[in-house]
């Protein structure tokens, strides 16, 4: 797919590079914005980097959208051709069903297989950060094996405990405070993903890569 | 420093929002009605940036505990300052022991309560705004409530001249019932039946009980589209006027989520945002009319004009 430049507004520009979510994809979309904002335009806000796509937020007493879209276009095609920066790697220890993976077995049970089949196939897998959203902190990673992707539940449930890590079709992530959720739920990780005293607050990054590490199994 | 002595609605403090944290799932937070808000930094003598208390839908009594500028601006409220009845949109030296009186009262929904030098509160990710599905920011991530205190900056000096200034009334947004607010196409317009659109464009919305201020819910004839279900989450923006499938169009407000999956039909444009975000839900409507982005920016340049050449100062 050609690139597509949009209005999100007066004072947002959208940067579509595709309409799926695959990590290749992915992966452009985060060299882009790292181009992005190693070129600073006065003006600008900030980048939002998702899926397939970037939101640029600029100030509109200073900048139009014409200005921000050429500025933005000239670093579409070295993004196409860099490849992004050696990401960054986040090991995250969990301790996979029990109380805090109580979606474990239905998971298995959904593929007719086990919950420790479950576990090794989803620690066996390097992940993207695609991107995050949701509540602060939480990353939207991928690509979940086949084997184990599993629809959100039909009723999300009105608490998630934090560090609870989950399953939403073929994306996994991880809940960084307590809040209402659907995704299944296979385990828990004590590493705080978010903590407003520490500088950088935040465990994850968009583009980060992820390994999840077996730190317990109770099926 | 101010005591709040009675406190009903939703008070909380706001500075211009939080920005650099959107990419990690923040949202921005800051005033509903921007232009209010800057306008009641300005009239307390103060940049447009610091931090300002945000009264929606309530009822305020506040007990000044020494003397102060404070600056009043917004839509909706009667102020009385001890006996005497004032007007918003301008700026009052406050003699310790004074009471400040704000009473919802005509269209509106929003006021700003500016104090010299900016209300103090811990800076959070860069900025004091209150943001409350996260408990953050603010007065200790909440809502204000009675027997809460507000400090100014103790650095900045009371200063005499900047009480008494006023914007003037042509300077300000026109606040109306059923503003008609302008909007520009959003990113998945084109998923929209050109009947669809019509429908949009020619029918009053109504905001409903359940907005808040993460997004103005409205009601009204159903906007059916034939976007995929599953779009991929994008980044979105305070105005982005989102379309769940049920047909009820969600307008995003200051404490928006970042991202969200359901098409944008349109977004209301900065200029019309104020109108918007005065709005009563559960009483008040809306209509939409398209404009081009260029003529959108005019408008939002006009109206900060307006707003930087409308402050009139007591000798003038």
């Amino acid at each position: 797919m050609k690139p597509r430049l949009l209005a999100l507004g007066d004072s947002a520009l959208l940067i579509r590079l595709g309409d799926e979510i695959d990590p290749a994809l992915n992966r452009r979309v985060h060299a882009l914005d790292l181009r992005l904002r190693a070129k600073a335009l006065p003006g600008v806000i900030e980048t939002v980097p998702a899926y397939s796509s970037i939101v640029v937020h600029y100030d509109p007493l200073v900048l139009t959208h014409a200005r921000v879209a050429e500025w933005a276009e000239a670093e579409i095609p070295g993004a196409e051709l860099t490849a992004s920066a050696k990401p960054r790697r986040i090991e995250v220890p969990v301790q996979y069903g029990g109380e805090g993976g109580p979606d474990l077995r239905f998971v298995a049970a959904h593929h007719g297989t086990t919950p420790g089949d479950v576990v090794s196939i989803h620690a066996d897998t390097e992940y993207i950060v695609y991107m995050m959203g949701f509540t602060p902190g939480f990353p939207y990673m991928g690509k979940v094996a086949a084997a184990i992707a599993t629809p959100r539940l039909e009723t999300p449930r009105t608490q998630v405990p934090a560090g609870s890590v989950g399953i939403a079709g073929e994306q996994t992530g991880i809940y960084p405070i307590e809040s209402p959720g659907g995704w299944r739920l296979i385990g828990r990780t004590s590493l705080p993903l978010l903590d407003l005293q520490k500088n950088p607050p935040f465990l994850f990054a968009p583009g980060d890569s992820v390994r999840f590490v077996v730190e317990s199994v109770d099926a | 420093m101010l005591e709040l002595q009675e406190a009903s609605g939703l008070i909380t403090v706001q500075d211009l929002g939080r920005t650099g944290w959107r990419r990690f799932g923040v949202p921005s937070s800051g005033p509903m009605d921007r232009f209010a808000f800057e306008a009641a930094n300005l009239l307390a003598g103060n940049s447009p940036t610091p931090a300002a208390l945000e009264i929606g839908a309530g009822e305020v009594v506040l007990l000044a505990k020494e003397d102060c500028v404070v600056a009043l601006a917004g839509s909706g409220y009667a102020l009385q300052v001890n006996v005497w009845e004032f007007a918003l949109w301008g700026s009052y030296f406050i003699r310790a022991g004074w009471t400040i009186h704000l009473r919802q009262s005509g269209f509106g929904m929003w006021a700003y309560l500016a104090m010299a030098g900016g209300i103090q509160s811990p800076v959070v990710l860069g900025s004091r705004s209150t943001y409350l599905r996260g408990h953050f920011g603010g007065h200790a991530g909440r809502a204000l409530r009675a027997g809460d205190v507000l400090r100014g900056d103790p650095a900045a000096r009371v200063l005499m001249e900047s009480a008494g200034q006023t914007l003037a009334p042509e300077a300000r947004p026109a606040y109306r019932e059923e503003p008609v607010l302008e909007v520009v196409p959003g990113p998945q317009i084109s998923e929209f039946a050109t009947e669809t659109l019509r429908t949009l464009f020619s029918n009053p919305y109504s905001v409903t009980s359940a907005s808040d201020r993460m997004g103005y819910r409205l009601e009204g004839p159903p906007l059916k589209h034939d976007g995929k279900a599953d779009l991929p989450s994008e980044g979105i923006a305070m105005g982005s006027i989102q379309v769940p499938p049920d047909g009820a169009p969600i307008v995003m407000m200051a404490d928006c989520a970042t991202t969200g999956g359901y098409p944008k039909v349109a977004s209301v444009i900065s200029a019309d945002l104020p109108l918007l975000a005065q709005c009563t839900p559960g009483k008040d409507r809306v209509r939409f009319r398209l404009t081009a982005l260029e003529a959108a920016q005019e408008r939002y340049w006009d109206l900060q004009r307006r707003l930087l050449a409308g402050i009139v100062k007591p000798q003038d």
